[in-house]
């Protein structure tokens, strides 16, 4: 709680504090640094693993991690495949792979204590520190973005420039209702990458402020008969939210994939296959 | 909460990290996998032709010991005959050699015969001289009679 007490108490700060980003520059010009050096920690976590795996690739009996590694890399090939079939480009299982386990990661850091990151960086010197880098629209809204111009760019080169405006213009009510159709498209295109990326970073915000909610319980008590009960109820709560969270997390970062999946999927539809 | 310039540097980063991933974990592990997969299907394929194999052995090998049983029984055949003749043949030169020991034995006799003939007609002639001397005392001289003893020696 020390990343509190000199912020002068009160549970409203104490949320505000944990939800405020270590940033560097003003206004649009602000970078997140914590979402940044904690998302790419990760990142070289998985590239480190990766190079564990691919230097001691077992062909016949392979054990421990590659097993691991080979069962998570096949279900996101079969996913892949279910989507695209044949039509498989080189591109997007290596995406599906990088959301799924980065994806994951990152909202695994929503497991630790609120308060522990937070406590040690603070005794460094640091006043704010938000560990979890899917709670950071920013970070979410990247990948969605980079998905939407994925899908962009498939359907563009899948279905030509000419076929992806006739899909504006004539689905999905057909050629008498155009500027409807414009519109509906339009929409429905837009509000995939929007949800793809407000999806995610709803469920990350809300499980970490339920966790803040949770520490709250606790918060500035002094030693009392009163802590008996709180504290006791705390740990019960926290544990049964973590044992909730991981499903949470698990399943953000698996929709978050089979989304991708099935957006550039239909992405790569030509006309004649509708 | 707002967007702001991390959204590009979020960007970038997973864009390198999909780079990354694909680089370090998804290449190496798909390939290996692939060369794995492949490795099965030999296996079993080569299995499947081990198996094949074995079956044309088997049914050479039954073709095998068929024609070595059908050669045996030739054999077999083929030596009876042959025992059969040998036996034929040797019986045949021993009955020509039996016979020919008796036709020489034959022809021996008959030369005894003949000589013990001569022989006996001559002793007879000197019988008879010596028998004519005795009778006729001196009257008689050999060597006067020589000629016509002579010829009753031939006569005989």
């Amino acid at each position: 709680m020390s990343a509190v007490e000199n912020t002068g108490g009160g549970s409203v700060e104490y949320i505000q504090h944990h939800l405020t980003n270590w940033s560097v520059g003003q206004g649009f010009w602000t970078l997140n640094l914590d979402t940044i050096i904690i998302s790419l920690m990760l990142g070289a976590l998985i590239v480190f693993a990766g190079m564990r795996v691919g230097r001691n690739l077992e062909v016949g009996a392979p054990s421990g991690f590659q097993n691991f590694v080979e069962m998570v890399l096949e279900f996101v090939d079969t996913q892949v495949k279910d989507s695209f079939g044949k039509r498989d480009n080189g591109l997007i299982a290596p995406l599906a792979l990088t959301i799924l386990v980065w994806v994951w990661l990152m909202n695994f850091m929503d497991l630790i204590p609120v308060d522990l990151i937070p406590a040690g960086l603070h005794a460094l010197g640091m006043d704010y520190f938000k560990v979890v880098p899917t709670t950071d629209l920013n970070t979410t809204m990247a990948m969605a973005l980079f998905v939407f111009l994925l899908t962009l760019y498939y359907n563009i080169k899948v279905k030509g420039l000419v076929g992806y405006i006739k899909m504006f213009l004539f689905h999905p009510f057909g050629k008498f209702l155009i500027p409807v159709n414009v519109v509906m498209t339009a929409i429905e295109e837009l509000a995939k990458p929007i949800s793809l990326g407000l999806r995610l970073f709803g469920n990350m915000f809300a499980g970490e402020l339920v966790f803040l909610l949770i520490a709250l319980l606790t918060f500035g008590a002094t030693i009392s008969a009163a802590l008996l009960i709180w504290f006791p109820l705390q740990v019960v709560l926290d544990v049964a939210w973590l044992i909730f969270h991981i499903l949470v997390i698990t399943l953000q970062a698996f929709i978050f994939m089979v989304l991708t999946i099935v957006y550039l999927g239909m992405a790569h539809i030509t006309e004649d296959e509708h | 909460m707002n967007i702001t310039v991390t959204l590009f540097a979020q960007m970038i980063a997973f864009i390198a990290m999909i780079w990354l991933v694909n680089r370090f974990l998804w290449a190496p592990l798909s390939s290996m996998m692939e060369a794995r997969r492949q490795r099965i299907a030999d296996g079993l394929s080569a299995s499947e032709r081990g198996k094949h194999e074995l079956k044309l052995a088997e049914e050479r090998a039954v073709q095998v010991i068929k024609e070595a049983k059908e050669r045996a029984t030739e054999l077999l055949a083929q030596a009876n005959n042959r025992s059969t003749e040998i036996l034929d043949e040797a019986r045949n030169n021993a009955k020509a050699e039996s016979e020919r020991v008796i036709a020489g034995a034959q022809a021996e006799i008959g030369r005894e015969v003949e000589r013990a003939k001569q022989e006996l007609s001559k002793q007879v002639s000197v019988l008879a001289v010596t028998g004519a001397e005795r009778i006729l005392k001196r009257e008689v001289d050999a060597k006067v009679h020589e000629a016509s003893i002579a010829d009753l020696v031939a006569r005989i």
